[in-house]
């Protein structure tokens, strides 16, 4: 089959669009600006709109318009930005507005390294906006799941019409792939549910079948209310306790209860291992390749790779670690997603292997580490 | 026209204080402008200002402070048939400066008005960008040692087409609101008025004070001659409708067999400027064209053209998971900048490694085979002689074949550069 050259970004871009994303907005940052570039060569001409903001507060905050007047949506970043882009996440959590936010990590913090490679900000995504509500985070471990998983992102944010995070990385995102793109399976395209006919339209009534409320856009014929206050059903601020307390907790259910049905993830289970590795991201190429080293050896261990990061899949990490006594957790960074590993498998020996040096862990680390054990 | 208002949330301004007036005054707009509701979106920001969009029956966002025109821009972008008006107090307007100067400069048709009483009425009445020096407000002395900003001068200086300074008092607000709406293009309207909540507590300004200010100022009333130009959105949908859509990438088919089997790692090291990223792109074409998998990782500095320019190549028929590469089996060392960056590799390299050097790089001692070539001699300028490196591993049958650099150039070139880079392939002399 004949094979592309592109960047893990390019394969965002793309992806995005053949999700129906028609409106991107950006401010220039490495190593996320290559998806800008990408976007601004693709939507224009397809009738969509590609604009550069003043800063990362200005971008997210007109794809937020953008978005409620119903077009997908999607913007990246890097660490830095991403501090800016805070405000603007907990207004489309609250106020439930679908956005795709890219961040391609790079070693911070702050400026940190211009440009090296990181998973520095994996609990950030999580808990990095007021509120402390729960976010959707896909992280891609190649320029296949670039393509893939950022199809997904705009489903899961329109269906839960919610910020949907694909955590990237500089190493994935500025190296250059062979790449099939029409080989790669594509998802059923999701849009965000149209109100039941027959109704006054309330923009956040929830019906009895649903987490989310149904979607119009400003600009249609019904009116649409729009606020970043916390809100009843009409759109208007409340000081109800009761309706605030429901509020909030249904913002915390529709996505926490949801995470089986995209709990995606590669799991690659050797019946005579007692250790598994869990990791996510770039770090899931060596750790296959140490993978594959340990069965060669007669030395086997498991792997599982997420590729939803948040919320936790804890159904699917207690399944897979289920019969293991050592779970090894590998991350490019100084320990942040081992928490949860912990945190949900208590009755296991969690060890930790970790590097935050702008190099890539290798398979030789990774072996060493589940020598440790 | 029917009244916009909404009944079923009456003002809640504090008696006196010229919101009130304002938004009854903007309704009379909307009703002489004959709009419905759903024509309209009110985008408000924070503060007594950022209650605005409660009181339309029209669509509405209300948003973070200062960040209303951002969410105005959107919405404007993506549904250019609206009238997209925002109202944002003196607060939102100087913690939203940037967003402010960047809508001058778009012109994209938005109406701003600009509430300005002089104080953050809600939070206390603390000092805004707008409060004079001699007024008495909740930031104690801060306001004495700051100079206040006029947002009028500023919006024409960033290139805002329509700029209007006025009293919330003045007789023809209503036309003057409509005028601003009507306006295609950024519009700024400056409205003067009174915080009875907070700040004409402890300072004397009145309708008349007001007027009698505003007097003094140069006027700024409506149109921006000097700004005059085309609006965003309609100037961006004319632009995008010429551009040519973007192809997928292209697609290249496997026509040749690679001379080595196996996995090969190659890096480039050179100097910015170098072309050493083109290099390692073609390097990956040409695996493409013997149907191998490829990776390509660059490293470069902030710097654009000084400093190393590092490309790491892997070609394998393989799936590539892990791409770090410690022991390539060929090393193009061009610039000494990349070399010396990457000085620790060279130790480690296996026997049957190959670098081409260019004459006058010095590597540090190793076990690999070196072949050295006088770039200089025959001619070939150090920005050529990363593409002269991928002729000599072709010629010498080492991770690619001339095939195969000759169909990665046909892939990754156009006319004239591709008959140039096809004679220097050529022209390069291994020996």
């Amino acid at each position: 089959m004949p094979l592309s050259l592109m960047e893990g970004n390019e394969a965002i871009a793309w992806g995005a669009v053949n999700a129906g994303c028609r409106f991107y907005a950006g401010y220039p940052i490495t190593p996320a600006t290559t998806i800008f570039n990408t976007m601004l060569k693709l939507l224009p001409p397809m009738g969509g709109i590609c604009i550069q903001g003043e800063d990362e507060i200005a971008s997210i905050g007109s794809c937020l318009g953008a978005s409620m007047a119903g077009l997908k949506v999607m913007t990246a970043t890097s660490g830095p930005g991403l501090s800016l882009y805070s405000e603007h996440i907990s207004f489309a959590i609250g106020s439930e507005i679908p956005i795709v936010i890219v961040v391609v990590q790079r070693l911070g913090p702050s400026t940190g390294s211009a440009t090296r490679g990181a998973d520095g900000d994996i609990q950030f995504m999580r808990w990095g906006s007021s509120g402390g509500l729960p976010v959707i985070v896909l992280a891609p471990v190649d320029i296949n799941d670039c393509f893939s998983l950022t199809m997904h992102a705009f489903n899961l944010a329109e269906e839960f019409r919610c910020p949907v995070f694909i955590a990237s990385n500089k190493e994935i995102a500025m190296t250059k792939e062979s790449i099939d793109m029409d080989a790669i399976p594509r998802p059923e395209l999701k849009e965000r549910a149209a109100p039941p006919p027959g109704k006054p339209f309330l923009p956040f009534e929830i019906g009895s079948d649903r987490m989310a409320p149904c979607f119009l856009p400003i600009g249609d014929e019904v009116l649409v209310r729009q606020t970043s206050s916390t809100h009843g059903p009409d759109g208007y601020i409340t000081t109800d306790f009761d309706q605030i307390g429901k509020n909030q907790e249904r913002l915390r259910k529709k996505i926490v209860s949801a995470v089986d049905s995209f709990s995606f993830c590669e799991a690659y289970m050797e019946d005579d291992a007692d250790t598994l590795v869990i990791t996510y991201g770039v770090t899931a190429r060596a750790a296959k390749e140490a993978f594959m080293d340990q069965k060669g050896e007669g030395k086997p261990v498991s792997l599982l790779v997420l590729k939803t990061i948040w919320p936790v899949p804890e159904d699917l990490i207690k399944k897979k670690a289920k019969s293991f006594k050592h779970v090894v957790v590998v991350e490019m960074n100084l320990g942040q997603y081992v928490r949860e590993i912990q945190r949900i498998l208590p009755d296991k020996k969690i060890h930790f292997f970790g590097q935050m040096n702008g190099k890539l862990i290798t398979p030789h680390q990774i072996k060493e580490a589940i020598a440790n054990v | 026209m029917s009244n916009l208002l909404n009944k079923s949330r009456p003002l809640v301004f504090c008696p006196g204080c010229s919101h009130e007036r304002i938004a009854r005054i903007l309704d009379k707009s909307f009703q002489n402008m004959g709009l419905n509701g759903n024509q309209i979106a009110m985008v408000s920001d924070i503060g007594c200002s950022g209650l605005f969009d409660t009181f339309f029956n029209t669509h509405a966002m209300h948003g973070l402070h200062g960040r209303a025109l951002t969410y105005a821009t959107g919405l404007k972008l993506a549904r250019p048939e609206l009238n997209v008006v925002v109202t944002m107090g003196d607060g939102g307007m100087g913690i939203g400066g940037a967003h402010i100067l960047s809508a001058c400069r778009r012109n994209l048709d938005l109406t701003l008005l600009v509430l300005n009483n002089f104080n953050f009425g809600m939070t206390g009445g603390q000092f805004s960008a707008t409060t004079p020096p001699d007024a008495q407000v909740g930031s104690g002395f801060l306001n004495r040692i700051e100079r206040p900003l006029d947002v009028c001068e500023v919006a024409c200086s960033a290139g805002a087409t329509y700029v209007t300074r006025c009293s919330a008092y003045r007789k023809d607000l209503e036309e003057e609101i409509e005028r601003a709406i009507r306006h295609e293009g950024f519009s700024v309207l400056d409205i003067w008025g009174v915080c009875t909540g907070r700040y004409s507590k402890r300072n004397k300004l009145t309708p008349q004070v007001i007027d009698e200010t505003l007097a003094k100022l140069p006027p700024r009333e409506g149109i921006v001659e000097n700004n005059d130009r085309d609006e965003y959105g309609r100037y961006y949908r004319e632009v995008s409708e010429s551009q040519k859509p973007t192809p997928p990438p292209a697609k290249i088919e496997k026509k040749f067999d690679p001379p080595e089997s196996g996995r090969q790692e190659v890096i480039i090291l050179g100097d910015a400027g170098q072309r050493i990223i083109t290099a390692g792109d073609i390097l990956c074409f040409a695996g493409l064209t013997a149907g191998l998998n490829v990776t390509q990782k660059n490293e470069y500095n902030i710097t654009v053209l000084r400093g190393p320019s590092i490309s790491e190549l892997i070609l394998s028929p393989e799936d590539i998971g892990f791409n770090g590469i410690d022991r390539p089996a060929a090393i193009v060392a061009i610039g000494q900048e990349g070399v010396d960056r990457r000085a620790n590799l060279f130790e480690h390299l296996d026997k049957d490694a190959l670098i081409i050097l260019a004459k006058g790089v010095e590597v540090p001692p190793g076990n690999a085979k070196v072949h050295l070539i006088d770039f200089k001699k025959q001619g070939i300028k150090t920005h050529d002689r990363a593409l002269a490196s991928l002729s000599v591993l072709a010629k010498l049958n080492k991770v690619i074949n001339p095939e195969m650099l000759q169909s990665a150039l046909e892939a990754r070139f156009k006319e004239p550069v591709l008959t140039s880079a096809l004679g220097l392939v050529d022209r390069v002399d291994i020996a």
